[in-house]
């Protein structure tokens, strides 16, 4: 990756409800990507308000929330994938290296900010076409096997997969699916990898193994992740933004925001009072 | 009542397989080899075959495909993928019409646009009134098989940075391609055995018909000759004819059904 020559934004982060520790070991961070006042429509219907958060270079980001709270909405906005349903619209400002995300070439954008889905959805094609196609229809210089081998590597998958490269995806397990996907985004070198519930299909052997991935992929990418699962956010994830019915309520280290939630809200979703 | 539906039932399937056994009994004791290879023998000698047909009505469906398969099939990706709903619906009430028009009205309408002003009969009118024919069934379930593609695999290519074209062309179109080439089987196993639309554009030939611009003998057409003539001789010829015909279309279909059973098991969500 080129860190070194992108500017470190740092500006705005964290937003409202949360306290001065938080703000100070934040800001000491880099920020890979801003997301200023973005308010969020579905034809008249708002369903995000004024959301400003930072999402810090190498680490793990949590959106947790209630169903419906927006969350998916808000990860969808980082790579404009909500540009493929009619009648959404997107005010604010979302920064990616300083750069307005919304003044980008879309597929420029998504080839660097990456995603990884509810369901797996490998295409109908095999485990090594899965894992190219990013790097085949984006014209990579790179020798195809070898960045195939990188990615499935890195999502820890090359060791049950190298020997059958060439059988459809489909006789994969749901789990090993999921890390295919994960494997097809990597393929392109994203520098955020953005995941929506990426293990609610799953089952908890497997959603183990994606969580301690997530954790070792920090080390090549920003990562992102949506999930309604507390304690899985508790456990992979460096920051916490908490967002209810289209607001964010609290964003902070994970560890400051489930043991001294600064807000009530918070604090009642996080104990189970509601969602 | 229950019996009432049920006797219905089985006369459905009876009238196919007495038509079926029809045909074997009468077109198997008429078939041979001569049938495949040799022209059309003169009235009183016996012998001969449709050799001419047989190899006329390739070359129809080979044209009417060249003609209908592109057409409904970037028509079907536009609707899919890229119209309105009210563009949509228009397109498609007006292909579901087009698939309603009887086939003598198609064969009209291509006398006057491909025979009349050249002023001859061919085999590329022929091919023109079976491909106008082919393009509404081809369009409308390519759509289908095009719009059943899950919505996941759309975003999964768009998430990878590909434009809707290369989602299209890389993803969506092999994802249903087995169920789109069933359905352009089946649209040439439909106009395969249509007589009304080459009646008056490919008319009929008992001799080789060279290029394309010279009349054409075709199965269907043969038939019907042969059928209504007071010859015994060629009476037995059209039943072997029809049962040719017949199993072509049969094979298509358990062919097609073949290639969509098998898509089904691949694509398990």
């Amino acid at each position: 990756m080129h860190a070194s020559v992108r500017p470190a934004v740092s500006v705005n982060i964290p937003p409202t409800g949360t306290n001065t520790a938080a703000r100070e070991s934040a800001a000491a961070l880099s920020m890979r990507m801003t997301v200023s006042k973005v308010n969020f429509f579905y034809g008249s219907k708002q369903t995000l308000f004024d959301i400003s958060l930072g999402i810090a270079t190498n680490k793990v980001t949590a959106l947790i929330g209630p169903s419906g709270c927006g969350k998916s909405t808000l990860l969808r906005t980082l790579n404009r994938m909500h540009e493929t349903v009619r009648g959404a619209r997107l005010e604010g400002e979302i920064l990616l290296d300083g750069k307005n995300i919304l003044g980008l070439d879309v597929t420029a954008l998504r080839r660097r900010v990456g995603m990884v889905f509810q369901r797996p959805n490998p295409f109908p094609k095999s485990i090594f076409d899965n894992v190219a196609y990013g790097p085949r229809i984006n014209g990579s210089k790179e020798p195809i096997g070898e960045s195939v081998e990188k990615s499935l590597r890195r999502a820890a998958l090359w060791d049950e997969v190298k020997d059958h490269l060439h059988k459809s995806a489909y006789e994969l397990s749901g789990g090993q699916q999921q890390r295919l996907c994960i494997a097809r985004a990597l393929a392109v070198d994203p520098e955020v990898l953005l995941l929506d519930e990426p293990c609610s299909a799953l089952d908890p052997i497997s959603t183990a193994k994606i969580e301690e991935l997530l954790v070792q992929l920090k080390d090549f990418c920003t990562i992102v992740t949506v999930t309604h699962n507390m304690q899985q956010a508790a456990r992979v994830s460096d920051f916490t933004a908490f967002l209810l019915i289209g607001q964010l309520i609290e964003f902070s280290p994970t560890p400051q925001l489930f043991t001294t939630p600064a807000d009530p809200r918070t604090e009642a979703y996080i104990t189970g009072r509601f969602g | 009542m229950l019996s009432m539906t049920g006797v219905c039932a089985v006369v459905a399937v009876c009238v196919l397989f007495f038509i079926l056994g029809y045909l074997v009994y009468h077109g198997g004791t008429s078939i041979s080899w001569n049938f495949f290879t040799r022209l059309p023998a003169p009235v009183g000698e016996p012998g001969g075959g449709m050799a001419n047909a047989i190899v006329g009505s390739a070359k129809l469906l080979f044209l009417a495909t060249l003609i209908g398969v592109p057409v409904g099939f970037f028509g079907a990706i536009y609707l899919a993928e890229f119209s309105g709903t009210a563009t949509a619906f228009i397109v498609r009430y007006a292909a579901d019409l087009l698939n309603g028009v009887p086939s003598i009205v198609i064969g009209i309408f291509a006398y006057s646009l491909a025979v009349l002003p050249f002023k001859h009969f061919s085999t590329f009118a022929g091919g023109f009134a079976l491909g106008l024919m082919m393009i509404p069934i081809t369009l409308r379930s390519t759509e289908e098989f095009l719009r059943s593609v899950p919505i996941s695999l759309r975003e999964g290519a768009m998430a990878l940075g590909a434009g809707k074209w290369k989602t299209i062309a890389t993803v969506i179109v092999p994802s249903a391609y087995r169920g789109i080439l069933t359905t352009i089987l089946l649209a040439f196993a439909r106009v395969a055995g249509e007589t009304a639309p080459l009646l008056f554009t490919a008319l009929g030939n008992r001799f080789w018909s060279p290029g394309w611009s010279q009349p054409t003998a075709s199965l269907p057409v043969a038939i019907y000759n042969y059928a209504i003539s007071p010859y015994e001789d060629w009476h037995r010829q059209a039943w072997a004819a029809g049962l040719v015909l017949l199993a072509l279309i049969l094979i298509i279909n358990i062919v097609a059904r073949g290639i969509l059973a098998r898509s089904v098991s691949v694509s398990r969500s």
